[in-house]
């Protein structure tokens, strides 16, 4: 049983004339490591919001077809009941972070939940530990970097335990070296606890070496999906993505007449053209 | 031309967020000001219009010393385009907003009007001229937040991080825009860390690291060098990377763009024989 | 007037035995210095009632700060000192208004200064306050510096668009604030919806019984500041009940404001005993 399943799903925001997603047929099973990706304004947020209740609770609008996620129907559930096996990820790291100190921060979820003291201390320090913020627990979020609010927000996701991290562009304020650091601890988040991810990035050239599949939105559609490489070798750049520039290069070198294999990482292109001069 | 001497700067608390800067940017010039969060660029380019006054240095504006002139003055000269529009749109209409400056700087109603429509037609944003700028999309609103700084046609152009939260395609256009008000021969300095961002457009790069410049040069020099990109906490452009891995079969050095590394590569393919081109 | 003063109300990140202190005990000897200061309209038990949270406040190492909480509060004990004298409230009893003002202010100040809003929310809900209540008040403090850049941010955007704060008639300088105003209160209005959802992806409301990491526990020496806080208390209701009090009506006399109204006597108040 595929862990998330929609089924002609469309969602039309209320007081707008348009779906936001149309015609959703897709299935992603637990434990796969998912790249989200698509021009502005494609529905990769909204299809976010479906996944932890926050469609159709917050965002109230019309629903056609069927969204399942964790064998709950998002059109019954209530947000609460999601917001335990789906965690949230949000782009700005300010606004998700209440609390005046790491620790209180990352305990809040918990605390929500009403669980008794004792497991919320073990799944603070847990999660803490695992995102590697630890030193930090005192301060107060507010007072940190980018990333090291980013990592305090993740941190506050895992306490709660869920089965799927859903993250919506979560490096866009961070520079290079911070949005790398979280990205691998993303990755090691799916690899070490199995957990499902979807990563909704405009970084291609970090991401997509971690995903082990990508899905292409545009105008509300899902137009591919499939493995990083086999869709990066086809019609990818002409809708507007941001492919990693050792892709680009390739598909051009293609275009010239050298069909050599899409490379997404510098080692697969170095690989690649080491093998042609030798 | 923007002249920078021995700037420092230390922020009331103590802080000092620039620790003896020197630049000197002539005019017409297109220079990238690199680093990472927290380097000091925008506490550096806070200065070029006088928000800011040094704490020990000077800055000069087409000679004239900015602790010698207000902030309104130095404007007329130095228009700063922040990376939050929603920290500057206020009014009813794009259109009013657009002209808030102009009339800030006393111009007659009807230079005004002229110059609100030629500026909205230029980016693209005369259909929504009468529209709320809170209704807006982030894109647009970025677009207008450029507009009612360039309106008044400045002779130098700083913005501030302005491809954060932008998709590829509007990247590309932003790119295009920049190089377009270039040409024309207005100063164009942006701050930022996407370095591929800035690798396709060349301008002159500085890199700033805890305060200091650590690195200025042509962008082919200077971001191919790993030492001092590594010193800036950037990540190199992944072509410089690919260059970098394949010296010793003959890649030349330099190569940051997937354009220049394409032409390359096709040329030594070709001396060398390599059987896979047509 | 500058707004120091609320520099001294805000939270101050140092050790001390205050510091580590239940913020009710804290909360109770505040309430006991605020009921105190307005038991005496004596200047001298007023004075002295100061002098007592010198220590408390060298106790709890925030000495300095306190200080410029109350520097900031002159203008107004000046003001206050002005109106009851200038109204032919004769010195001494004017001089005990402005003195009861820093005492008041000071009480609080020592309080906000050493507990930390964490703490304080904490303190809410232990004392059975709906977690609605206590969480907004530690969020509206959490969001105080995060609004002061807000504010930053946007009067250097609309500086940088040849806005001039600084100049200008009364009339234009107001509407000048429209274009600082409008921005701060929409950033306001998205912060606060972005915080809502990322509220509800964490299951705000999810348990009727909503439980906390930490708890605050009562100690011996918190139990020993409340015990405090209500002896003074009381010593003030008795002493100002029953003991002759010294006071400086002497002043009133050298000072005496004569703006056609009559002595202080007839203006109806009560002569000490």
């Amino acid at each position: 049983m595929p862990q998330i399943k929609a089924e002609g799903f469309s969602f039309t925001y209320s007081g707008s004339k348009s779906p936001s997603v149309r015609d959703l047929d897709l299935a992603i099973e637990r434990g796969e490591f998912v790249l989200l990706t698509g021009p502005s304004g494609c529905g990769k947020t909204t299809f976010c919001r479906c996944l932890n209740g926050l469609i159709p609770n917050f965002y109230p609008g019309h629903l056609e077809g069927r969204f399942e996620v964790c064998g709950m129907d998002i059109a019954r559930a209530k947000t609460y009941e999601l917001a335990k096996l789906v965690g949230h990820v949000f782009q700005n790291p300010e606004n998700q972070l209440f609390s005046l100190s790491v620790e209180r921060e990352v305990a809040f979820g918990p605390e929500n939940l009403g669980l008794p003291r004792e497991e919320i201390r073990e799944r603070v320090e847990w999660a803490m530990e695992l995102v590697g913020i630890s030193d930090l627990r005192d301060r107060a979020p507010y007072e940190l970097s980018g990333g090291q609010q980013q990592k305090v927000a993740i941190a506050s996701v895992l306490a709660m335990r869920p089965e799927v991290l859903v993250l919506d562009e979560p490096t866009s304020f961070l520079d290079p070296k911070s949005a790398k650091s979280i990205l691998e601890t993303i990755a090691k988040l799916n690899e070490e606890l199995g957990m499902t991810v979807i990563l909704v990035e405009h970084r291609l050239d970090l991401a997509s070496r971690l995903a082990d599949r990508v899905l292409i939105m545009n105008e509300g559609r899902l137009v591919l999906d499939g493995e990083p490489r086999r869709i990066f070798g086809k019609a990818a750049h002409l809708l507007g993505v941001g492919l990693p520039k050792v892709t680009l290069l390739f598909q051009m070198l293609r275009e010239d007449g050298l069909d050599v294999g899409i490379p997404i990482t510098v080692e697969e292109a170095s690989a690649i053209l080491r093998g042609l001069l030798d | 031309m923007i002249e920078v001497e021995g700037l420092v700067f230390r922020y009331p608390n103590g802080f000092e967020a620039l620790r003896g800067v020197d630049l000197r940017i002539g005019d017409g010039e297109f220079v990238a000001i690199m680093g990472e969060n927290g380097a000091g660029k925008t506490t550096l380019v806070k200065h070029f219009n006088g928000l800011l006054k040094p704490t020990l240095g000077r800055v000069l504006i087409d000679g004239v010393d900015t602790r010698d002139a207000s902030v309104a003055e130095l404007a007329r000269s130095v228009g700063l385009v922040f990376q939050n529009p929603d920290r500057q749109l206020f009014s009813e209409t794009v259109r009013e907003e657009v002209a808030f400056a102009l009339r800030n700087f006393g111009f007659s109603e009807e230079i005004v009007s002229k110059r609100v429509e030629r500026i909205l037609g230029m980016l693209d944003l005369s259909e929504y001229a009468d529209t709320s700028p809170f209704l807006l999309s982030g894109g647009e609103r970025k677009r207008v937040a450029l507009a009612s700084v360039l309106v008044w046609d400045p002779k130098h152009v700083i913005l501030d991080e302005p491809t954060i939260g932008q998709d590829y395609l509007q990247k590309e256009r932003l790119r295009d825009f920049i190089m377009q008000i270039n040409d024309q021969g207005k100063t164009v300095v942006i701050v930022t860390h996407d370095v591929e961002f800035v690798a396709e457009a060349k301008p002159r790069v500085v890199l700033m690291s805890k305060g200091e410049i650590v690195g200025d040069g042509r962008a082919e020099e200077v971001l191919s060098d790993r030492d001092l990109v590594d010193k800036a906490s950037l990540i190199r452009p992944q072509i410089s990377e690919l260059a970098d891995s394949l010296s010793d079969k003959g890649l030349p050095r330099g190569l940051i763009d997937a354009y220049s590394a394409r032409s390359a590569i096709l040329r030594l393919l070709r001396e060398r024989h390599v059987p896979e081109l047509p | 007037m500058s707004l120091s003063f609320l520099e001294g109300l805000r939270f101050a990140r140092v050790d001390s035995p205050l510091h580590r202190a239940d913020p009710r005990a804290k909360f109770a000897m505040a309430l006991s210095f605020f009921a105190s200061s307005l038991i005496f309209t004596n200047a001298l038990a007023l004075l002295a009632l100061f002098a007592l949270q010198i220590p408390i406040a060298l106790m709890g190492r925030i000495a300095r700060r306190w200080a410029r909480s109350l520097r900031g509060g002159a203008f107004l004990a000046i003001l206050i000192f002005l109106m009851n004298f200038l109204t032919g409230q004769g010195a001494s009893f004017s001089i005990a208004m402005s003195l009861r003002f820093f005492c008041l202010l000071s009480s609080f100040s020592i309080f906000f200064l050493t507990t930390s809003p964490d703490d304080l929310g904490l303190a809410l809900e232990q004392c059975k306050i709906p977690y609605a209540i206590s969480f907004t008040f530690t969020t509206a403090v959490r969001l105080v510096p995060t609004m002061a850049m807000d504010a930053q941010e946007i009067i250097d955007a609309q500086r940088s668009r040849g806005l001039e704060l600084e100049r200008g008639k009364l009339l234009r300088r107001v509407r000048n604030y429209i274009p600082i105003l409008v921005p701060l209160i929409v950033c306001a209005i998205r912060r606060s919806l972005e915080m809502a959802e990322a509220l509800e992806s964490r299951a705000f409301g999810a348990s009727e019984r909503r439980t906390s990491l930490t708890a605050l526990r009562m100690g011996a020496g918190d139990f020993a500041i409340v015990a405090l806080s209500i002896a003074l208390l009381a010593s003030s209701i008795y002493i100002s009940r029953s003991l002759q009090m010294p006071s400086l009506e002497a002043l009133d006399s050298l000072l005496s404001f004569k703006w056609g109204f009559a002595q202080p006597a007839a203006l109806g108040r009560i002569p000490k005993a």
